[in-house]
């Protein structure tokens, strides 16, 4: 699957079909700190990403300071 | 695959911190009521309140203008255009774009064009902090824009992620007089519009979801200024521990507000401060010229500093 990255945008290719959750671990991110849109719908942790599909993980952190 | 607490349709967000996952439109009544809980709660709005939104093109000012709207208000929106390069560029469409689409009023101020600085340049001049010199800059700009176009209230996009990460830091430093500020209404006074925070019940990964949900486009990419900054640091630190134990950062602010600001309403900084008008601009300040007009006399007529010479030392290209 391809899988685009965000700050800075970026593509990547993954193979084989895994779990939203299963994909944020293996990419060290934390799921509390980001969305994931699987062709273009936003998906659950457990939704099961297929070889043909274009993920985007999308951070949520954001800011300065208060 | 999981299903909506609510309905039993397809969901498309969990939210471990409430146990549950939600289908779009009840992620969106969930969004909802949290942001009428909190204008509740902390009695931040009236009914038919006129205000002005602090629109910075991100996630969180372009959800609150929209819940704002979507629940009745008349919001209008003031984006400042703040200079840093590519990343002020694509914010302020986003803006325009969300406004033109929703014939919403918007009012634009440009600092290098009506003050002639932009905040790279400000923060290579001063020395200051970059977020630092954006703060003041926006919380000027705003303050008179409320005040001169009469509106009831000034509402910000924070977040329940930004008031915990603030609460940690002022935590970590027991900083008194900080915390006993960190209220999500302030009221208006001595020539401060009242400043209010209707998204500070719901988290940064629902209001990026509101977003989503609700085909609103905004500004992904991070201010490439605020990178690295102390403020994100808590926000990791923070998630670390939502990831082990959901809820935390919610019972973490939520139970400041409850149980421990109420034992510093005495101790507010600046309440015994006798504050006169800027002999400058006319703003309320302690002292003879406001802190804008101090950074004005420094910052302006500078040539424009490239964004790469402020960033963290690591982003520089």
């Amino acid at each position: 699957m391809k899988v685009v990255l965000r700050n800075p945008r970026r593509e990547i290719e993954i193979d084989g079909p895994r779990a939203v959750n299963q994909l944020l671990d293996e990419l060290g991110l934390n799921r509390e700190a980001h969305l994931v849109i699987c062709n273009g719908t936003l998906v659950p942790g457990d939704a099961r990403l297929g070889t043909a599909d274009v993920v985007e993980v999308r951070p949520v952190v954001s800011g300065g300071a208060a | 695959m999981r299903t909506c607490r609510v309905c039993r349709g397809t969901a498309v967000i969990d939210l471990p911190r409430h146990n549950a996952s939600f289908c779009a439109e009840h992620l969106q009544q969930l969004c909802r009521r949290q942001f009428a809980k909190a204008i509740d709660d902390f009695e931040m709005l009236a009914p038919g309140d006129r205000v002005l939104v602090a629109v910075s093109g991100g996630k969180d000012s372009l959800a609150v203008w929209d819940l704002l709207i979507d629940a009745g208000y008349e919001a209008d929106g003031l984006y400042v255009g703040l200079g840093i390069g590519d990343y002020s560029t694509e914010s302020g469409e986003y803006v325009r774009r969300f406004a033109a689409e929703r014939q919403l009023v918007l009012q634009t101020i440009d600092l290098r064009e009506e003050y002639d600085y932009d905040v790279p340049t400000a923060a290579s001049v001063t020395g200051r902090v970059p977020c630092s010199a954006c703060g003041l800059s926006k919380r000027h700009l705003f303050d008179r824009a409320a005040l001169e176009g009469g509106y009831d209230a000034v509402v910000t996009g924070h977040n329940l992620d930004d008031e915990a990460a603030v609460l940690f830091g002022n935590t970590l430093r027991w900083d008194l007089d900080y915390l006993a500020r960190q209220f999500p209404v302030l009221a208006a006074r001595d020539g401060f519009p009242k400043k209010v925070k209707p998204l500070v019940r719901l988290t940064e990964r629902e209001t990026a979801a509101w977003c989503l949900v609700r085909g609103i486009d905004y500004v992904v990419e991070e201010c490439p200024i605020a990178a690295g900054n102390r403020h994100l640091g808590y926000k990791e630190s923070l998630n670390a521990v939502e990831a082990q134990s959901p809820g935390t950062k919610a019972t973490f602010y939520l139970g400041f507000l409850d149980r421990i600001a109420p034992l510093l309403a005495d101790r507010r900084l600046d309440d015994d401060v006798e504050l006169g008008a800027c002999t400058r601009c006319g703003s309320p300040t302690p002292n003879e010229v406001c802190a804008f007009c101090r950074q004005l006399d420094t910052v302006q007529g500078h040539d424009p500093v490239a964004v790469d010479m402020v960033l963290p030392r690591r982003r520089r290209r």
